[in-house]
């Protein structure tokens, strides 16, 4: 479609505005906030999961699905700008939030950029119908921040792959239809050109996953084992021994997350993050008067609005090519250090409610729980540590850290002893 | 600031960058710390020529933008303002010149300032106080076709070489704003001492000081919002050349880490400064991307303008100092000397994180602003 007879972002726009506001309800921010802290039992999870698909399939119906995917795989065809101007509209309402992360981006946008015309012809359409919901197989429990030491090993038998390894830290696996998997075809070259992509469903013969349960008794996370796992050859991504080309997007796609323009999710922040607002814990705590609570009410206000003016500010200038898409790095670093923060405040408002609390303490409840968790905020996604190194090696162009398997053959590359067994 | 300039901003933004880097070169601002006004008239007057105080100022009375905002091309001349350390009451002029347009008054006061043949202080601040603008005490009192004005501001910059000030006062209940001329009877200017080089501050007593009431900015007692407003003004300015000073500052202390070797190697290849650099560059980035919108917010009167500018100023007012520092610890002994000129850009980013109210300040207003909105922080 050339730009000439492609429908005016601001018709588009006015579209779904009518549309958004005749079918779609306000969203239920404290559900979804639920949703996102884990705290849902394993029905209730279940049935939001089935009413997200349903109001996907909406989505999709009154073709506001996928805008700037090609008409041809279920898509609109549009650009970039009618799906931000999709996203402004849809400030404040109901939206299908697992479907988007990591369903549509990264899954989608890695099947749309490396896929056979066979494999988005059968999936792209399914995951904008929201009938397959997609999960990524990228860590794994030898090592999370080094994706391309993956051990999880594919051996080619006639038509297909034999897998067999062990993937973790995939939120939400256990409900999920297919995943996207990265794994090892090649030990005898370099660690980065001996990997390949595949994808396969999760109820395939072989696939088990298991739940893990984390401190705060979260169950969200998953880990998978695959033993010898059966994947056809058509169902391979990318070439043979090219999986770090494709992951390489992947990942960019993956820190992407809200900034794709694939995804489909409120433009202006009001996106729940599972966390309480500071105020709401003063307030319930009863020290909203305190100056030095404010203080920190003021502190975490400011933490939260700059990252996500930094992220709308990363994003636009990763989108123009202004920096390199290595600078999606910045912002993911400043919201992990700045999320992590803002738990800290939380925590300390509560008093002494951050340690023990009664169920009826409103807001103050539960803040010692997510000081506990805080970590996580510049863990998940890629480690703070690692964000610091690819913002200056990759950004500013600093001497690279020295590494022990550069251009050695992976099955040399060393070891430490509790690895040493899991070598094929 | 902004990641696309138009190429008139960027025209700006370049001839403001090549006159500072001429005209007041790290050498001439050493000098300038022992010229008691700390800025040159004849320098002022050409940067004038640059649109350094016409853009807040609407046509009709000598002024004008090269976009259709304002506030936002200021911002451009700001930055570079902190990337040169340079001189000049840039600011209170340019608040000043802002506030009389609001009048539809003192047409000669605001051409004299757009021209570059005078200058302006706005007398806001006062003693003890954390947030520049709760509390106001200096009185102001109509006396039949006089106002009377007691009390004292301090720090007022720019006060001893400004041919007008702006002074924000008390009445009753409400905050009344006057122009006094420079030399007015019972007006007494005391130079204070600074972190800047070239910055100059005083002390500004009125001592029952009377001025015609014709010289009252918009209405006796009703001047609250336009307080709120050239505050805003005054931050975004101040916002925008600190994050100049933050990235020049972190210009020169990245290449001071490809030059400087150390048992070897380069700085720039220790694990421990590379990261300390990706965070640096982090709150940079964040610094550009909350004065951004901030200064389009305030340019544009959004109702959340107040709490965007807010968050702007405690945001860079934290981080930025905590930048520079850094890079100073980065130089080792060399960057606390005078000889070197990283404190330059220290004391800029250290100077206005202390004007019209700290980080602490700010994150006050900001919880006051949560608060009113009870909205999710």
């Amino acid at each position: 479609m050339t730009a000439t007879d492609m429908e005016e972002v601001e018709s588009f726009r006015a579209r779904a505005r009518a549309w958004i506001d005749s079918c779609l309800q306000p969203m239920d921010d404290a559900a979804l906030a639920a949703g996102l802290a884990g705290e849902l039992s394993e029905e209730d999870e279940l049935a939001a999961i089935g009413r997200e698909r349903e109001l996907q399939r909406m989505f999709f119906d009154a073709g506001f699905a996928g805008i700037c995917i090609p008409r041809e795989y279920g898509g609109q065809g549009l650009s970039p700008a009618h799906q931000r101007a999709f996203n402004e509209e849809l400030d404040g309402f109901q939206y299908p939030a697992r479907v988007q992360v990591p369903s549509i981006s990264p899954c989608a946008a890695v099947l749309l950029e490396f896929g056979s015309e066979d494999q988005k012809q059968r999936h792209l359409p399914a995951i904008l119908k929201g009938e397959e919901l997609w999960m990524q197989l990228l860590s794994e429990p030898s090592g999370g921040s080094d994706v391309a030491g993956a051990l999880t090993t594919a051996v080619q038998d006639g038509d297909e792959w034999i897998l067999n390894g062990s993937k973790i830290w995939t939120s939400g696996a256990w409900w999920s239809d297919w995943a996207l998997c990265l794994a090892r075809t090649n030990w005898d070259v370099p660690k980065h050109r001996g990997l390949t992509v595949f994808t396969f469903p999760l109820d395939r013969d072989g696939v088990e996953v298991h739940r893990i349960e984390m401190l705060n008794g979260s169950r969200e996370f998953c880990q998978e084992f695959l033993t010898d796992v059966r994947v056809p050859d058509r169902d391979r991504v990318g070439d043979v021994d090219e999986g770090w080309t494709v992951g390489t997007r992947w990942m960019f796609h993956e820190r992407m997350l809200y900034n794709s323009p694939l995804v489909t999710v409120p433009a202006t922040g009001r996106r729940p993050t599972g966390l309480v607002s500071p105020l709401q814990v003063a307030r319930d705590a009863g020290s909203l008067d305190d100056p030095m609570v404010r203080d920190l009410v003021g502190e975490a206000r400011m933490l939260d609005v700059v990252g996500r003016q930094l992220q709308q500010r990363i994003g636009h200038a990763v989108r123009t090519g202004h920096i390199s898409d290595q600078g999606a790095a910045i912002a993911r670093l400043f919201i992990g250090t700045s999320t992590a923060r803002v738990r800290t405040v939380g925590f300390e408002v509560a008093a002494s409610a951050g340690g023990a609390w009664a169920a009826e303490d409103g807001a103050v409840a539960g803040r010692g729980v997510e000081f506990l968790m805080r970590q996580t905020a510049c863990i998940g996604g890629g480690t703070t540590e690692m964000a610091r190194n690819v913002i200056s090696e990759r950004v500013l162009g600093m001497p690279r850290e020295r590494t022990g398997d550069r251009d050695i053959p992976f099955r040399q590359v060393p070891r430490g002893p509790s690895g040493t067994q899991a070598r094929a | 600031v902004l990641l696309e300039l138009t190429a008139d901003q960027d025209f700006l933004r370049e001839t403001t960058a090549r006159f500072l880097t001429d005209q007041v070169p790290v050498d001439r601002i050493r000098d300038l710390r022992h010229l008691p006004e700390g800025f040159d008239r004849d320098y002022w007057r050409r940067g004038t020529d640059l649109g350094w105080t016409s853009l807040l100022v609407g046509e009709d009375d000598g002024g004008g933008s090269v976009s259709d905002n304002g506030l936002v091309d200021l911002t451009l001349i700001a930055h570079e303002f902190g990337r040169h350390a340079a001189p000049g009451p840039l600011a209170p002029t340019n608040v000043v010149a802002a506030a009389l347009t609001t009048t539809g008054r003192h047409r000669e006061v605001i051409e004299s300032l757009v021209s570059g043949r005078c200058t302006a202080s706005w007398c806001l601040e006062e003693p003890g106080r954390r947030d520049p603008v709760d509390d106001i005490r200096l009185d102001a009192r109509v006396d039949g076709d006089q106002v009377e004005l007691i009390g004292l501001k301090r720090p007022v910059e720019a006060a001893a070489t400004a041919d007008y000030h702006l002074v924000t006062a008390r009445t009753g209940d409400g905050l009344t704003q006057v122009l006094v001329p420079a030399g007015t009877p019972g007006m007494s200017v005391r130079p204070m001492q600074s972190v800047d080089l070239t910055r100059r501050f005083s002390a500004v007593e009125f001592a029952n000081v009377r001025v015609p009431v014709d010289a009252v900015v918009g209405e006796v007692g009703k001047a609250a919002e336009q307080v709120e407003w050239q505050l805003q003004l005054a931050l975004v300015i101040l916002n925008a050349e600190t994050v100049g000073a933050m990235e020049r500052a972190f210009e020169m202390t990245l290449d001071w880490a490809f030059d400087r070797y150390s048992f070897g190697r380069p700085l720039a290849s220790y694990q421990e400064l590379k990261h300390r650099f990706a965070d640096m560059k982090s709150w940079l980035e964040g610094g550009h991307a909350t004065a951004d919108v901030a200064a389009e917010a305030v340019a544009l009167g959004a109702p959340d303008a107040g709490e965007l500018v807010s968050i702007a100023k405690a945001f860079i007012g934290q981080y930025g100092i905590e930048l520079v520092q850094d890079c100073v610890q980065i130089h080792g002994g060399i960057g606390v000397t005078f000889e070197h000129d990283l404190h330059l850009y220290l004391r800029r980013a250290t100077l206005d994180r202390s004007l019209y109210g700290t980080p602490a300040a700010h994150r006050q207003r900001i919880a006051r602003f949560v608060e009113q909105a009870g909205m999710a922080a």
